[in-house]
């Protein structure tokens, strides 16, 4: 294993290695800015560490603190602390989250959400037979949808989304062990978690294993996107998975067969913000 | 009440490949265009420094936003279509450029068997070869009549590649050469070579050097930097209108470009268009922009769309088998590229660095260059090792059985993360009778317009098709030398995620009018002033992606279009073929 890290580019190499001519771009002030910053920080310190608790991490969205506990203990065994590297909860994947559903995306303002939102029945595959020809749809229309498809047909946001799926799992952990789903020992909460992961628990007309499906995703994302969302905090997911972050390219070292670590370098870094 | 502009000799609707094609071909030979396209305005600068995997990939930044308008979604025509709702989920391109600004960049050029299909199949098969139902055709133009115009759109893109050994003829090189080839490229490759097939460097428009193409437009050396495919290229070194057709028609004084001009309506009277309506989406304003010639360029969906709200030829009926627009809608999807990833214990590739086009492919299962007289489909698949460059969202792939969740899965994902490999079969798709568009009887847009419905079954043909692919893609894995095996699973059914942008038809070219709504020169035939470019005239799915087609088609109707405002009429003969 290679640490390419000493070996940086010079701007002039670089300019002459990517043959950078066209349109005015490298004499761009961004593009400009953008190679000085990439360029000059080869003397800095890259690895230092910010120990302080960053100051962006409170909640935005979230306004119960039961349910930022229970989602914090969810996203935790979905990615949890071992012997590897910090989990969920170390990489700050809850504020991830917190901060993801108090904008655009939790309030699904680029999805379509005009109803009607007729009532789904899931199937267990598509039967071609069986099938009512209901040519216009309303809201007391029964939809067969197979349950393999993935189809978001609720008028829920996925912030309510989340506040309805996480309120079932404590139901369902009071309902099935008798206590808070914090409370739980981690088997009981995987447990709680798989039932939620095979679609055996039922909200508001919404299959829980899509609710399941939502959170897991929403977590990966949270432990492997750049810090600037709040999550992945310090790079440390990057550094576990050896993935260098963004890069001006690799021309140099794409036909190189050893496997190649470099110190991660974020958006902060390829922006030239500090 | 709308206001009237000013006549133009030729609006564009739509800036993506076809638009620009269309627009700097028809301004350098003089005429006035006005181009119109929905989305944003944007420039290639605007790309600097965007390489952030969440906001692109997994947000989709430069995807059209379904806020007020998608499209709805069926099986059969006796289900109820439900609205694709997520962003996510339907992938389709917006802003200045069109889709072609967040493409791979991937290029093949369709064969010659694709344009005869129907001919070639009977001759070698027999009738009977072809199941009832399957709707597919000659297109009215062979590969020879159409090669030149695919080696200027390869001119105008700047490919970089090496001939396929399998491949049609071809009148001129690639204008680059190949990609730098990395060792998980090289394993492909000489893995396939030594059990018999033929595999080459896949090309793409990914620059390999600095290319300035016969418009004068010059576009930087590729990188590598993996952030590709759904992101614009912030070294301008990846093919698109932004980098090359736009810019050229902007420099002859000719061509005018509105952003965020969403059009509505073709208008005609007496069988002649006279321009369109369209709404500006910052201001709520409606304008008339009345022309000689309407082209409509934009999105397969839009293009067909606009015909049906326009009430613009005859909507396909799938009950009576009549009609043409929205006929022969077919697309590749997530379900049609399945093949087998392999784990390997003892090496690690370099996945996070890549480009969009960067690949190994081979064509020994392609079209007709095998023989299907056993075999329960026609038509085949290209297979390809493609190294995009893997982030870290999306690098989490894991060996079957491993749960997706929990200790285990992080250990494996972290451990895997670079020691895995997908070989793919990327399968044609023959259109069927029952697979159209329509407009939608219950979900509207903001202005009240009916939205767009798909219908869509999944076939025994795509089935077979995908197992026999999934089978050859394990036996080159296995010549890879992977210690664990993982092959795709054949899909129940279309699962209405229409991811990859690949969807065509509905508009499709053809010589026979009762089947056909263009010609060979993409000119409607029920209004000789009306051209209808892009995916949308596509009347088959071939095993490869469709932009270079595109391309080469937009060049061809450009040729047509300017033949139609010297002399007028039909520019090609309609013929009675039945099919």
């Amino acid at each position: 294993m290679t640490n390419k890290d000493s070996k940086g580019m010079s701007r002039r190499n670089f300019l002459k290695s990517s043959g950078l001519v066209a349109g005015g771009l490298v004499g761009g002030s961004l593009f400009g800015g953008l190679l000085t910053s990439q360029l000059q920080k080869g003397e800095k310190d890259n690895t230092k560490q910010v120990t302080a608790e960053p100051s962006f991490e409170a909640r935005t969205f979230f306004s119960r603190n039961e349910d930022f506990d229970i989602l914090s203990a969810a996203v935790e065994r979905i990615f949890p602390e071992d012997s590897r590297g910090s989990g969920a909860i170390g990489l700050g994947v809850p504020y991830f989250i917190d901060r993801q559903l108090s904008g655009d995306w939790g309030r699904n303002a680029n999805d379509y959400m005009h109803g009607p939102f007729p009532t789904i029945k899931k199937t267990d595959s598509y039967q071609e037979e069986n099938r009512s020809n209901n040519d216009v749809i309303n809201t007391s229309t029964e939809v067969l949808v197979p349950a393999n498809t993935p189809r978001y047909q609720t008028k829920m946001n996925r912030g309510v989304f989340f506040l309805e799926g996480l309120r079932a799992m404590e139901q369902t952990s009071k309902d099935k062990f008798g206590d808070r789903f914090v409370k739980l020992e981690t088997e009981q909460q995987d447990e709680v978690l798989k039932m939620f992961e095979n679609g055996e628990v039922q909200f508001n007309g919404v299959d829980s294993a899509d609710f399941f499906s939502l959170l897991r995703q929403t977590t990966i994302e949270g432990v492997y996107a750049d810090p600037v969302y709040g999550g992945n905090r310090n790079m440390e997911a990057w550094r576990m998975k050896e993935f260098p972050g963004p890069r001006m390219g690799f021309m140099n070292d794409i036909e190189t067969e050893e496997f190649l670590v470099m110190e991660p370098e974020s958006l902060r870094n390829y922006q030239g913000h500090n | 009440m709308a206001t009237k502009l000013d006549k133009v000799d030729v609006v564009v609707v739509g800036s993506g490949w076809a638009g620009g094609v269309v627009s700097a071909e028809l301004s350098k030979a003089g005429y006035k265009i006005v181009m119109l396209e929905r989305g944003k305005d944007q420039k290639r600068s605007d790309f600097i420094g965007v390489k952030d995997e969440l906001r692109y990939t997994n947000r989709h930044e430069m995807i059209e936003k379904l806020t007020n308008d998608t499209i709805t979604s069926r099986v059969s025509i006796s289900d109820a279509a439900l609205p694709v709702r997520l962003h996510k989920e339907m992938n389709v391109g917006t802003a200045l450029g069109g889709g072609s600004m967040h493409w791979a960049g991937s290029v093949y050029r369709w064969r010659s068997y694709d344009f005869e299909i129907r001919s070639k199949t009977v001759e070698r098969y027999g009738e009977s070869k072809i199941p009832e139902g399957m709707q597919i055709r000659d297109w009215g133009i062979t590969y020879d009549e159409l090669e030149p115009y695919y080696a200027k759109w390869e001119l105008t893109a700047g490919i970089s590649g090496e001939p396929d050994p399998l491949g049609d003829h071809r009148s001129i090189d690639y204008p680059n050469p190949p990609m730098l080839a990395s060792p998980a490229i090289k394993l492909f490759k000489e893995s396939a070579k030594n059990i018999g097939l033929n595999p080459y460097q896949m090309a793409s428009g990914n620059m390999s050097q600095t290319y300035t193409n016969p418009d004068g437009e010059t576009m930087n050396q590729c990188m590598f930097c993996a952030f590709c495919t759904m992101y614009g290229c912030d070294f301008s070194s990846k093919s698109d209108p932004l980098a090359t057709v736009l810019p050229t028609a902007q420099k002859t004084g000719n061509c005018e470009i509105r952003t965020d001009s969403l059009v509505r309506r073709v208008i005609h009277e007496n069988g002649k268009a006279t321009g369109v309506m369209y709404t500006d989406t910052k201001t709520g304003q409606e304008f008339i922009q009345p022309a000689d010639v309407v082209v409509l360029a934009a999105f397969t969906f839009s293009n067909n769309r606009l015909l049906m709200l326009s009430e613009i030829g005859e909507i396909y009926n799938p009950e009576t088998r009549k009609g043409t627009i929205g006929r022969n809608f077919t697309g590749q999807f997530n379900s049609t590229f399945l093949g087998a990833r392999g784990f390997f214990e003892d090496k690690k590739f370099n996945y996070y660095m890549g480009a969009g086009g960067l690949g190994g492919a081979l064509s020994d299962y392609d079209a007709d260059i095998f023989d299907h007289t056993d075999l329960d489909f026609i038509h085949g698949g290209g297979i390809e090792l493609r190294q995009y460059g893997d982030a870290a969202i999306k690098n989490n792939f894991v060996p079957k059985g491993t749960p997706s969740w929990g200790p285990e899965f992080k250990e494996k994902s972290l451990h895997y993360a670079y020691r895995s490999l997908i070989v793919w079969y990327s399968a044609a798709v023959m259109p069927w009778w029952h697979n159209y568009m329509d407009l939608d009887p219950t979900y509207k847009d903001e202005f009240g317009d009916p939205l767009l419905r798909i219908t869509n079954k999944i076939t025994d043909q795509d089935r077979n098709i995908a197992a026999f692919g999934i089978e050859k893609c394990a036996e080159i894995m296995e010549a890879m030398g992977a210690d664990i095996i993982d092959k795709d699973e054949l899909p129940d059914q279309f699962d209405h995620t229409y991811e990859g942008m690949h969807y065509i038809g509905g508009v499709a070219m053809g010589e026979d009018p009762e089947t056909s709504a263009v010609n060979n020169y993409l000119q409607m035939w029920e209004m000789e002033n009306l051209f209808v470019v892009g995916g949308s005239a596509l009347p088959h799915f071939s095993s490869h992606h469709p932009t270079p087609t595109i391309g080469a088609l937009a060049y061809r109707a450009a040729e047509g279009i300017e033949k139609f405002l010297k002399e007028g009429g039909m520019l090609a003969e309609p013929k009675k073929v039945g099919y």
